[in-house]
């Protein structure tokens, strides 16, 4: 099984090895691992002989080389969004390129069965009209946000070029949408989230999925993963495990799959949580406009007065180019803050996005050493409260390690970490 | 009570061309208008809609990705004469990454197809190979006095200049124009053509200042002073651009 996105693969990838699993398979993964060629060739080196599927988060630039050197039996595509263009370049060119991979993949004697996300216009563009699509989507309105986020992508209908209706929208410029000039339209899911649930603990959803003979059946399923993003997840994984019982039919019995995946907690800074004596840290990855438009909205979900770190740094794993910062919308957080500390390699970058965005500047501490801005940000932060820290990923390689020199936290690299 | 002084933007196709944070140099006209009590009225337009001619101190255009960029080449030229007879009043315009590309002669895609521009600056434009993406800092020189300048690039065209219009300044680091390291963007008159984003406005800005000036003294003439600023965030996060160009890591 291969599963790309740009947002989401890691929790994703995650949440099927659990249910996989639970299943009976013995796996080789690369769940939490590099996911370029060599982190798959390494994870297939050090992988028990005796496995039976290989689960592999792929990054989406590397997806053309991986599909070509395995034989994936089920393959999930979940969204294109923009994201370090210093490194992927256009979106438009990486939905060309995932279309050649399509078309070979179709094209082999053994072709898999696709698990694509409706909701996404790029990936419905991607799968429309090919046999083997398991489509999955979120149907619950009333998580809409209003209107497209500033970073929304995919605004244009793929086949004619016309500028796209979306109904609703749910996460970027995943929602429901149609074409006002042509027939391309959202896919009916097969597999979809009817009914969502959001806490600032995780969320509890309403499962719809199809039965081999009779009418489509609900389960529902809780998570302590956070956010719409992760609803999405949660939606993705739970249909490629049904696609992938279907396939082999080894059945699995959704339930099982229900209770696996409400154990299954946050990945390595995608929003788990350290105790650091009497408060806690909230760590949360933050990687392109999109994805921090999310981490935003689930701050904003906590109770009263927020503390926030922001670290931004600009090596090659972060992306070099900082300018995706003015892309996101921080702006609701302003009346909420007790407190905000930037850092990083960039922090005066931060600082200048910030400013220009009308925060209340007094308000505001900016420190490039991540661990002075963490000793500025904790003694900001109230006792018994919590501070969100949404940082870049070598920044967040950086804090983890000043927390672990400090004892909060083992390595992340541990087996129990 | 309204402020006395208001520039007029003309902010074209923000839907299309905003790959490259273009938004953040639309927060920084506002903001430093408003840190001088004045205002910043903002006219959108989109595709197939026609600008009033004569009625902006001040245009933008941004980047886009090819798709968007081809999709708004067609319908600019509609607009070709206004911004051309607002270019030869002294109206500002700034034109950044795909922006500088439309606002020339001409842009020869990478399969061939030659894309009309708007003619307002003298120069041609190919995409070439590879993209040149990457730190870019440039000593600008404009109405004689000569300013770093830094920002990133991420482009594949490569762009010539004609003998009307004279490069905003000299790469100190980075590709620039062409590719070949020397110049970078393109000036004439209060037009001004670039591939530096970042976005571009926020830690330069001296060039933002530049614009907004340029915008008054359309609207007004020469009486309207900008009043200095601190510009203390400003110049740190514009010491660390030129920290992060010169360290390879």
């Amino acid at each position: 099984m291969l599963v790309s996105a740009t947002n989401g693969k890691t929790t994703t990838t995650r949440l099927l090895a659990a249910a996989t699993r639970a299943a009976g398979y013995h796996l080789t993964t690369n769940a939490e691992g590099s996911n370029l060629e060599r982190g798959i060739a390494t994870a297939l080196l050090k992988g028990d002989k005796g496995a039976d599927l290989g689960l592999f988060e792929v990054d989406e630039a590397a997806l053309a080389s991986i599909a070509a050197s395995t034989r994936p039996q089920v393959v999930v595509l979940m969204n294109l969004f923009r994201d370090q263009l210093d490194r992927y370049g256009e979106l438009e060119t990486l939905v060309d390129k995932w279309r050649d991979v399509l078309d070979d993949l179709e094209a082999r004697s053994e072709p898999p069965t696709f698990v694509l996300n409706a909701d996404d216009p790029n990936i419905a563009a991607l799968g429309r009209g090919r046999p083997n699509v398991v489509w999955f989507g979120v149907d619950d309105a009333s998580q809409a946000i209003g209107d497209r986020e500033h970073a929304a992508d995919a605004t244009m209908c793929r086949d004619c070029g016309a500028p796209l209706d979306h109904r609703v929208v749910l996460v970027g410029h995943l929602g429901h949408w149609d074409c006002p000039n042509c027939d391309l339209t959202r896919p009916t899911p097969n597999v979809s989230a009817t009914k969502i649930d959001l806490s600032p603990q995780g969320q509890k959803m309403t499962l719809q999925y199809p039965t081999p003979a009779g009418p489509p059946t609900e389960l529902t399923i809780s998570s302590p993963l956070p956010g719409l993003h992760n609803s999405y997840n949660v939606v993705a994984a739970f249909a490629a495990s049904w696609a992938l019982a279907d396939r082999t039919e080894r059945p699995q019995e959704a339930h099982a799959v229900a209770r696996v995946m409400a154990k299954t907690k946050p990945a390595f800074g995608r929003g788990e949580v350290i105790e650091v004596d009497d408060k806690r840290i909230q760590l949360l990855l933050a990687k392109n406009p999109t994805g921090v438009n999310q981490n935003v909205r689930t701050i904003l979900r906590s109770p009263g007065k927020l503390h926030v770190l922001v670290l931004l740094n600009d090596r090659t794993a972060d992306g070099q180019d900082v300018s995706w910062i003015w892309d996101v919308d921080w702006e609701p957080l302003d009346s909420r803050l007790a407190s905000l500390t930037l850092g990083g390699d960039r922090a005066w970058d931060l600082a200048l996005r910030f400013q220009y965005g009308g925060f209340d500047m007094d308000k505001v501490k900016v420190s490039p050493d991540p661990a002075k801005a963490l000793d500025i940000a904790l003694a900001a932060t109230v006792a018994g409260h919590t501070l969100c820290a949404l940082s870049t990923y070598t920044a967040m390689l950086d804090l983890r390690w000043v927390l672990t020199q400090r004892g909060y936290t083992p390595a992340y690299w541990s087996p129990d970490a | 009570m309204s402020a006395i002084h208001t520039v007029r933007l003309c902010h074209m196709y923000p839907q299309l061309m905003n790959i490259y944070a273009d938004r953040g140099n639309i927060a920084v006209f506002r903001q430093r208008l408003a840190w001088r009590d004045m205002d910043l009225e903002i006219t959108e337009i989109g595709l197939g809609e026609v600008i009033d001619p004569g009625q902006h101190d001040l245009y933008y255009l941004g980047g886009g990705q090819d798709r968007d960029q081809n999709l708004v080449a067609k319908d600019l030229v509609a607009n070709s004469a206004t911004l051309q007879a607002a270019a030869n009043v002294g109206a500002a315009q700034l034109y950044v990454c795909g922006g500088i590309q439309l606002a020339g002669h001409s842009y020869v895609t990478a399969d061939g197809t030659e894309l009309a521009g708007l003619g307002i600056l003298d120069l041609t434009t190919e995409a070439g190979q590879n993209r040149l993406v990457g730190d870019l800092i440039i000593d600008a020189t404009v109405e004689g006095t000569t300013q770093r300048v830094v920002g990133y690039e991420n482009h594949i065209g490569r762009t010539r200049l004609g003998p009307s219009c004279v490069p905003l300044g000299k790469v100190v680091s980075g590709y620039g124009n062409d590719g070949g390291g020397r110049y970078e963007g393109a000036i004439f008159n209060h037009v001004i053509g670039t591939y530096l984003h970042g976005p571009l406005l926020p830690k330069n800005p001296w060039l933002a200042d530049l614009l907004l000036g340029w915008a008054l003294e359309h609207r007004y003439g020469q009486d309207v002073v900008l009043r200095p600023l601190e510009d203390t965030v400003e110049a740190r996060a514009h010491d660390a651009a030129i920290a992060r160009a010169g360290v390879k890591r």
